[in-house]
């Protein structure tokens, strides 16, 4: 008994480091690459993480601006920086950079009719996803499942010790 | 009836994921179209005391390519652009693009140069502000000075003669 326990409690470790691996992937982001850039005041450095993090690199569009290397990223964190060193607030640079190259830059895109099923496709799925699921798992229950009288359970054991 | 659900949904999510195919994630739509060409003053490839600005082309339709010569694309495209210099149906404004000035004149020296001027953009401040994220790009524009049009990627004579020349032909038919 205390083996089959065991062996459930390793399972279970498994499950949950795959799990944990999965979750930090989710919300750990690539490592930023570094840059030694003096920032004038802390809120401009804040405001610099939270845009180039927000910021998508168009050369190799599924990074930001803070995971990619590529030359034109190089150019924009510079141009993000010089715009905050300029006074610019978080909308302002945000807003330079739409007005360039449009709402795509954007990792969160603003909620338009053009980006309604981009932000609620997701939802949408899988609430069809769990509408079919509910009416199978009904369907499967209002099958007659096989019942097994006391009497077929005495022949069975008497037939097994044998 | 909810026996076709399934099916149907597969197929929905097949024509969902087809479409999805059909669609150049690199072709980010550009939100210049139809706005005034972005401003500039830059220097002259070639005569480093004169500039240039989308101004001086007031008046007329031109095309306002972004190339360099690290740009592989560009080569690709060199030719054609060539070529459709030599049909003079439209000035080519040339936009070389964080690039090295004598490595640019020499490859115009042996190439060819479609070109009637080039604006030298040493430190990619301009393509930004024309909203460029990789070269080549090329852009339309109208007599009024509002871009008509923005092609991504390496222009292909099947390019020019089914959208550039068209377009072209019709924004030369409009009011200056």
């Amino acid at each position: 008994m205390t083996v089959v326990r065991n062996r459930f409690s390793v399972w279970h470790l498994g499950w949950l480091a795959l799990i944990g691996i999965m979750l930090s992937a989710l919300t750990a982001p690539a490592q930023a690459k570094i840059e030694s850039i003096e920032f004038s005041d802390e809120q401009m450095e804040e405001d610099y993480k939270v845009l180039i993090q927000e910021l998508r690199c168009l050369v190799c569009q599924n990074q930001n601006l803070a995971d990619s290397n590529a030359e034109l990223a190089q150019d924009l964190r510079q141009q993000t920086y010089e715009l905050l060193e300029k006074g610019a607030s978080r909308e302002e640079v945000v807003e330079y950079m739409v007005t360039r190259y449009g709402d795509f830059v954007m990792y969160r895109p603003p909620l338009k009719a053009t980006t309604f099923f981009l932000w609620f496709g997701p939802v949408v799925i899988f609430l069809i996803a769990v509408i079919v699921l509910v009416m199978f798992s009904r369907r499967q229950k209002q099958l007659p499942t096989a019942t097994v009288t006391e009497q077929d359970q005495q022949k069975a054991h008497s037939l097994l010790d044998d | 009836m909810s026996r076709f659900i399934v099916p149907m949904g597969f197929i929905l999510l097949i024509i969902l994921l087809g479409i999805g195919l059909t669609l150049d994630p690199r072709e980010v739509p550009s939100p210049f179209i139809d706005k005034p060409a972005p401003d500039f003053n830059l220097p002259v490839l070639g005569e480093a005391d004169k500039t240039l600005s989308p101004k001086d082309m007031l008046g007329q339709v031109w095309l306002f390519n972004i190339w360099a010569t690290w740009c592989n694309a560009c080569r690709a495209e060199h030719e054609t652009l060539v070529a459709l210099s030599k049909m003079g149906a439209v000035p080519i404004v040339g936009l070389n693009y964080k690039d090295e000035n004598e490595m640019a004149q020499r490859w115009l020296q042996q190439l060819g140069n479609p070109y009637v001027v080039n604006a030298v953009d040493k430190d990619g401040r301009v393509g930004i502000d024309w909203g460029v994220y990789g070269a080549p790009e090329t852009f339309i524009i109208d007599k009024k000075g509002i871009i008509r049009h923005k092609h991504i990627g390496p222009v292909y004579p099947q390019v020019i003669q089914e959208t550039i020349l068209p377009l072209v032909k019709k924004l030369q038919g409009e009011q200056g």
